[in-house]
Order: structure tokens, then sequence, then C-alpha cells
């Protein structure tokens, strides 16, 4: 397997999507090649960082305000 | 286009049950659903619009869409899927109204991007996150996420951040299952990449 073939398999690897064949493959490539772990693992850790992490917050101020201008215009029915 | 899976018959989402209530008249349940889903709306239209006050409006636009729309809401998706279409087109209509005239898809700088996919291939230090605060790390990640076209961007969100499943983010956002995966991958390896400027494991004794 090459590279290029490992990375197109990345996303169904991380996503645990892959078959009992193409994860041992996969396993095969990575035992020899230290860039595709580092790169499975640090995208691993992307995904995992965003999930984590909340970059948008609402305020609970501004939530209720937003929260108490649709619920009162959905009561006039819009 | 591939569709949304239907729920199991004997699974209902807790969600139809909600909906159900409106429809019959009791606004509370929709104060429930609201509150429910709010923070991930204006999340998704903070992603897509990129300013605060036009996601302000956007959230407030699509719930109150979504409510006039109700009935239109088939219950072969989720309803959370489809208010988060609802909140992605708004946001785009939002952003066409920015650019007066111009015209803003999802498709939009993704073209351009097709091709190579850069590769930095240093490794990052352990727990690589403890070496900002949460204010240095929030700014790092917004300033990353926005660097990517938008096309990226949202499929990357709806997918990873928010959730939804490949066939879920093709149904919101109109594209192929192949498409969704394609930008899926780009976008996972760009931000890997860019994120590595930051988390990179530093040589020696250095901090």
């Amino acid at each position: 397997m090459t590279c290029t073939e490992f990375l197109a398999q990345l996303d169904d690897l991380i996503d645990d999507v892959v078959t009992t064949q193409m994860r041992a493959d996969l396993k095969e490539h990575l035992r020899g090649c230290e860039h595709c772990e580092v790169t499975l693992n640090t995208t691993r850790k992307t995904i995992e960082i965003y999930r984590s992490h909340e970059i948008y917050e609402l305020p609970t101020g501004l939530r209720e305000r937003l929260h108490k201008a649709i619920m009162e215009r959905c009561k006039k029915g819009c | 286009m591939a569709t949304i899976q239907p729920i199991a018959e004997n699974e209902q989402h807790p969600d139809v049950a909600l909906v159900e209530r409106v429809r019959a008249g009791d606004i509370s349940a929709y104060d429930t659903l609201v509150r429910k889903y709010d923070r991930q709306v204006f999340r998704i239209a903070q992603h897509i619009t990129q300013n605060r006050e036009d996601a302000e409006d956007v959230m407030q636009d699509a719930f109150l869409k979504a409510y006039e729309k109700l009935d239109q809401f088939q219950g072969n998706s989720k309803f959370y899927t489809w208010l988060v279409r609802i909140a992605v087109n708004e946001s785009l209509m939002r952003l066409r109204k920015r650019r007066t005239g111009k015209m803003v898809s999802i498709d939009e700088d993704v073209e351009t991007e097709e091709g190579s996919v850069p590769r930095d291939l240093a490794d990052w230090a352990p727990d690589p996150e403890q070496n900002y605060t949460q204010a240095e790390l929030a700014e790092i990640l917004r300033k990353t996420i926005q660097g990517l076209p938008q096309g990226f961007r949202v499929v990357f969100v709806l997918r990873d951040v928010e959730g939804l499943s490949t066939e879920e983010t093709a149904e919101t956002l109109g594209l192929s299952v192949p498409a969704v995966k394609s930008r899926l991958l780009r976008a996972r390896l760009q931000l890997r990449e860019r994120l590595t400027r930051y988390f990179r494991r530093k040589k020696g004794g250095e901090k």
C-alpha cells in the first residue's frame, strides 16, 4: 500500500467504517510508515480538539434575548 | 443522491413527539425545541457567516422559518437535520446580502482547492493544547478554521463538530455522498496541517 492509498482510506479508518481486511492492510502500512502514523494521530486529534472546544459560545444573556424574541414572534404567528 | 436513513419504526425520536405537540398548538413544546438546538444553530451560523450579528439574525430567522414551515416537516428525516438545513440556507442568504449581488454557495473556492493536499509531517507535542490558555486556544481554532474554503468548512462543521452523518451532511447541503467525503478528507487534512504550526513538538528543551 502506498501513502496515497493510505490517505484515501484515512477518513474511513478514523470513522471506523473499514472492512476487517482493509483495516489489516492499513495497519500493515502504518507499521512501516511513520509519516502516515503521524498524519493519522494528528488528524484524529484535530477532530477531537474541534469537538471538545466551544469556539463560538452563545452567552447566556444573548441566548435569553434571542430566545424571547423568537418565542414572542412565534406566539404572534410569526 | 443518497437520502437520510429513515428512523426505525419502533424507535421514535423524542423530537417527533415535540413536533406533534407544536402542530397541535402547544407552543411550549417549540420552546423546548429551540432551547435544545439554539447553540448548534448559532454555532453553524457563525461558522458560515463569520459574523456575530449575522449569526444572531440567522438564529432567529431559522427558528421562525422552521416554525412557519413545520407542516412541511415530513418526519422521514430528523427534526435536527431539517433545522440545520434551514440554518445553512439562511446563513448563505445572509452572506449574499452582505456581499450584495455576489453569488455565494457552498461550492465557493472548492474547485481551486482540488488537487494536492499539503503535508507537514511534524508530530505534535503530547497534549499540545496545554501550552495555551482557553482563550488563546479558542482564537487559534477560530483563526484556523476560518482559513478553510467555505465548502470545506461547512462540511467539517456539520460532520465532525455537529455530528451529522455523511448522508445527512450530503442531504443538508445538497451534495453527493462522494463530494462530502472528498471535502471532509481535505478539510480534516488542511486543518491538521494548519494546526501543526501551533502544536508541533518542539526540539530539545524549547517550550
